[in-house]
């Protein structure tokens, strides 16, 4: 049986359906021939219907419907009928003949619709006699329907203000009075209907009364729309009328849910005007009662209006709307020991982001919600429970989505205690949220002060050393988070030297303890602020005294040796080379000849023993060579002492062309115009030791292959010949040049080799320059001029 | 007409936390052809927001590029223009012009761009044009003081390209305009 129940209503409500139209079939052809009396007869049967009690809520809305839209054309019918002359008088009293109570009653409220309408009799007289009718069905479902039949059918015709129906003895007070009479007593129905049926079917019943709270809380809304309830009568007469009903009813289900209702339907204005009674219910509804989302929806809708204007504000503080708040939820909160986190949370979630909204000057009271959260979860370590934890992230978000400054949130004490709850994913994820804030606006950290708060907020992601948690990391996750410090770090600055250096150290002593993983990430940017703040005392004041200043490029070198020695234990010695080399740079830049040769010691031990790969230490010959063409500050023993090492290195290079171009470059060593450094005869024998490793190469190449393929770097040297031939390097004869033209051509012609195309473009342009600088004429034209293309 | 963005050396986020504000503003998808980049990007992120501006886009490796793909040096043909390609790091001595023709010899190129200087050049050399669009953030080298944020457009057609050079300086940015015609082909 109890399986068929489903389909048992549809059967229930099929046949209802049917009696109902067929009752309303005869209703239209009695209406047709305009017999009242059939007419009557047959709208009461077809009412009849409604009496079934074996419908559930949603199946008796259906049928309820059907008899709607058929009342709405009786009641036509009767505004015809009353227009004829039929006295509506009369018709009030024919109705009541109906044998039953409930089409009775649906009959009264159309024909009192009408009576209101023909203005024969005072409205607010009709609108208390139906409601006062209505009290006749004390079924819950049936009575429930019925008012709100009573309130769809008399909205429009209530004694409001403005409205055709008030005057004489006609005031809003009895429209009031009507709406919250028929407010009050569907109520009771509705909250009745839990008694109703056996207990087992509970849960059920609980779930249908549900889907009709929308039927209880339309006398809210209609409420609301009256004009007349002006703040005065809300205060004074709806508001303590509706609350005593919902205190006085004891119901959880309708007290959540009109509480909520009443913050939803009623205007901002009077509720912050109201709020101390508002608030004062609280304490009295039911124990099981959710109130932190009754409290919480609250405090949104106020902020919403806060944030809704700047006029609005002063509203807020003549009340003292905060206070207010504060008291409430402090005292929810002792009263209910139990109260899960999460509620406590998110209670003091939307109490901050109130605040912030209405009194966003006053830092003090956030820090002390944020302080009170702290209180409350002290004592119960991180936190697990995953609601509450995206409630704290709630609450830490909104100052930095508010406020748009680091520095502001960087002010509440408290913050970074509440942070401490987080488990350690989540604090992570909330350090990240921090720094894109910062990024995305360009909030300016100046103080070595602010820097020191900072990453212990973000210590999730700077020096947190649970290897564990490093390990479960996605790869490209951990590099696009590190990569964000590494932004962050770039934006920190201070146009102070000496705090800057303070804040440099700062972050140093941070991130040197990040572990192996994240250095190559955070070491690099720390460099290069520190060599910024180097050229910026460079360009300051020369005189000042070294050893008194707080802050020297001597004490910046210092620091930075000992910052990129933490990346050869990563390892990435290219990194650190490349670091190094840098720095030896701008040690040359300050004249500090000792702190330069210190630096390309260690980037030639580095070059030495660390870097092993053959493409890696191509690279880091080029730069080597690149920097120590620049360096001016050496002595000539150091300079050859470096010279003569790198030209070492590039000898000893894996690939014959390799060696074959570094060695040509470091010509470029021995011949350096602006630095006055001319010695031909060493760029001379490395031109001569490059055409050798190029003859070696093509020897190879010819075994190994039998094709040449070298010939491209015997091209090369000619430009490098070209080059110094140019300069006026007396070493270079007209010969030398000329004989490896002729080198080029044959080895170009011999048959053996495949062409290259590449080379023989090269070398087309390298005669074509040749000839272009012929025609320059002049010294150039002149030196050109004798060379036989 | 073709629209070619040359841009270089971010030196993102070591050196810079991000392209300037202007810049990025005015580089909107949709409007360039292709972009080619001298290198030092230096990470995915930002390879990926040049992708998204242009998906023709070639890079050549800077010493500071996480991504070991990219070539030292690459060319490619826009219009009647053969355009070349490298960072720089590897031409000694850095910047020097002579050291760049050469290069610009050996790939046999009408245009060669490269970086690493950080700082923006545009030469008629020889037959040809030498270009370095600078640093887009503004970061420090070491070779270059006060380095300005910049970057280079070219419009290309057929035989004649527009170099457009775009300077941030004290936080107006400023256009330069060389004009360049390629001699016939003897």
């Amino acid at each position: 049986m109890i399986s068929d129940g489903l389909e048992d209503e549809e059967k229930w409500l099929a046949a209802g359906v049917a009696g109902l139209q067929q009752n309303s079939f005869y209703m239209h052809r009695a209406l047709d021939s305009n017999n009242l009396k059939d007419a009557l007869k047959y709208s009461a049967q077809m009412l009849s219907e409604l009496r079934t009690s074996r419908l559930s809520p949603q199946k008796y809305y259906e049928l309820y419907m059907r008899a709607f839209d058929e009342l709405r054309k009786l009641e036509m019918f009767f505004r015809e009928e009353n227009r004829r002359g039929c006295s509506v008088v009369e018709l009030y009293e024919l109705v009541q003949h109906a044998g039953n109570i409930l089409p009775r009653s649906y009959l009264l409220c159309t024909v009192g619709s009408v009576y209101i309408k023909s203005k024969e009799a005072p409205a607010k007289d009709i609108l208390k006699d139906l409601v006062e009718m209505c009290r006749g069905i004390q079924h819950p479902l049936r009575g429930l329907f019925l008012r709100s039949y009573l309130s769809q059918v008399s909205r429009d015709k209530l004694p409001d203000i403005g409205s055709e129906y008030e005057g004489d003895e006609n005031t809003v007070m009895d429209a009031i009075e009507f709406v919250l009479q028929n407010f009050t007593e569907m109520n009771k129905l509705w909250v009745r209907m839990q008694h109703q049926g056996p207990t087992r079917e509970k849960e059920k019943r609980e779930k249908e009364r549900s889907e009709l709270r929308d039927l209880v809380g339309k006398n809210l809304h209609v409420l609301s729309q009256i004009e007349g309830v002006d703040l005065d009568i809300y205060r004074e007469t709806v508001l303590p009328r509706v609350l005593e009903q919902v205190v006085n009813c004891k119901d959880e289900l309708a007290q959540c849910y009109l509480m909520d209702c009443i913050i939803q339907v009623f205007p901002d204005e009077y509720h912050l005007q109201t709020l101390e009674t508002l608030l004062g219910a609280c304490p009295q509804l039911q124990g099981t009662v959710d109130i932190k989302t009754v409290l919480a929806g609250l405090m949104e809708r106020l902020s919403n209006y806060a944030a809704s204007s700047a006029e609005v504000l002063p509203q807020f503080f003549q009340v003292e709307a905060f206070a207010k708040l504060n008291n409430a939820i402090d005292k929810v909160i002792e009263a209910q020991d139990e109260m899960p986190v999460d509620a406590v949370v998110t209670l003091y979630s939307s109490l901050l982001k109130f605040t912030i909204h209405v009194h966003s000057d006053r830092l003090d009271y956030v820090d002390r919600i944020l302080g009170a959260c702290v209180k409350k979860l002290s004592g119960k370590g991180k936190l697990s429970d995953s609601k509450a934890t995206k409630q704290i992230v709630a609450l830490l978000s909104a100052p930095l989505e508010k406020y748009k400054d680091i520095d502001t949130v960087l002010k509440l004490s408290n913050y970074p205690h509440v942070m401490e709850y987080l488990d350690d994913v989540t604090n992570k994820e909330m350090a990240n949220v921090i720094v894109q804030s910062i990024i995305k606006n360009k909030s300016c950290i100046s103080t070595a002060d602010k820097v020191e708060s900072l990453f212990g907020l973000i210590k999730g992601l700077i020096n947190n050393l649970d290897s564990k948690l490093l390990e479960e990391l996605d790869e490209e996750d951990f590099q696009e988070e590190q990569n964000y410090v590494a932004r962050l770090i770039q934006m920190l600055h201070n146009d102070n030297p000496e705090e800057m250096f303070k804040m440099i150290c700062t972050i140093k002593n941070h991130i040197l303890t990040g572990g192996t993983k994240r250095l190559p990430f955070t070491v690099p940017p720390l460099i290069f602020n520190s060599l910024q703040l180097v050229r910026q005392l460079q360009s300051q004041d020369e005189n000042a005294t070294e050893d008194e200043a707080p802050v020297t490029p001597k004490k910046i070198f210092q620091m930075l040796n000992q910052t990129i020695e933490a990346l050869i234990s990563v390892p990435v010695p290219e990194l650190a080379l490349w670091l190094y080399l840098q720095c030896a740079e701008a040690a040359n830049d300050c004249d500090l000849e000792p702190v330069a040769y210190e630096f390309f010691t260690q980037a030639y031990i580095l070059y030495e023993e660390e870097v092993t790969d053959s493409k890696a230490q191509v690279t880091a010959i080029h730069l080597i060579i690149g920097t120590l063409q620049r360096m001016h500050v050496f002595g000539i023993e150091n300079r050859d002492t470096l010279t003569h090492k790198a030209t070492g290195y590039s000898a000893k290079l894996l690939k014959k062309p390799d060696q074959c171009r570094a060695v040509y470059a470091c010509s470029h060593l021995f011949w350096v115009d602006d630095h006055d450094i001319k010695d031909g005869e060493r760029v001379m024998l490395c031109l001569k030791r490059a055409l050798r490793i190029a003859n070696a190469a093509q020897q190879m190449a010819n075994a190994a292959r039998g094709s040449s393929g070298s010939v491209i770097l015997f091209i090369e040297i000619l430009n490098k010949y070209l080059y110094f031939y140019e300069k006026g390097l007396s070493q270079i004869t007209l010969a030398s040049v000329q004989s490896l033209i002729e080198l080029i051509t044959n080895e170009m012609q011999n048959e053996n080799s495949a062409s290259d195309p590449a080379a023989e473009a090269f070398f087309a342009s390298t005669l074509r320059y040749i000839q272009f600088q012929k025609n320059k004429g002049g010294a150039v034209g002149e030196k050109y001029e004798p060379i036989k293309v | 007409m073709v629209l070619v963005l040359a841009i270089g050396d971010l030196h993102i986020p070591y050196r810079a936390s991000d392209l300037p504000e202007k810049f990025k503003s005015m580089l909107v998808p949709g409007k360039i052809q292709h972009i080619i980049c001298t290198g030092n990007l230096c990470i995915k992120e930002i390879h990926e927001y040049l992708k998204s501006l242009c998906p023709s886009l070639h890079i050549t490796r800077g010493e500071y590029d996480e991504d070991s793909r990219y070539p030292e040096t690459t060319t490619l043909t826009i219009g009647q223009f053969k355009l070349g390609l490298c960072h720089g790091h590897q031409v000694v001595p850095w910047g020097d012009l002579e050291s760049l023709a050469m290069l610009q010899r050996k790939l046999d190129v009408d245009i060669l761009i490269t970086g690493h200087t950080h700082q923006f050049k545009a030469y008629k050399h020889e037959a040809g044009v030498v270009i370095n669009p600078g640093s887009a953030t503004g970061a420090y080298s070491s070779l270059s003081y006060d380095v300005n944020p910049s970057f280079v457009l070219m419009d290309i057609d057929g035989v004649r390209v527009v170099v457009y050079v775009y300077e941030l300086i004290d936080g107006e940015v400023k256009v330069d305009k060389i004009d360049f015609k390629k001699a016939a082909a003897t």
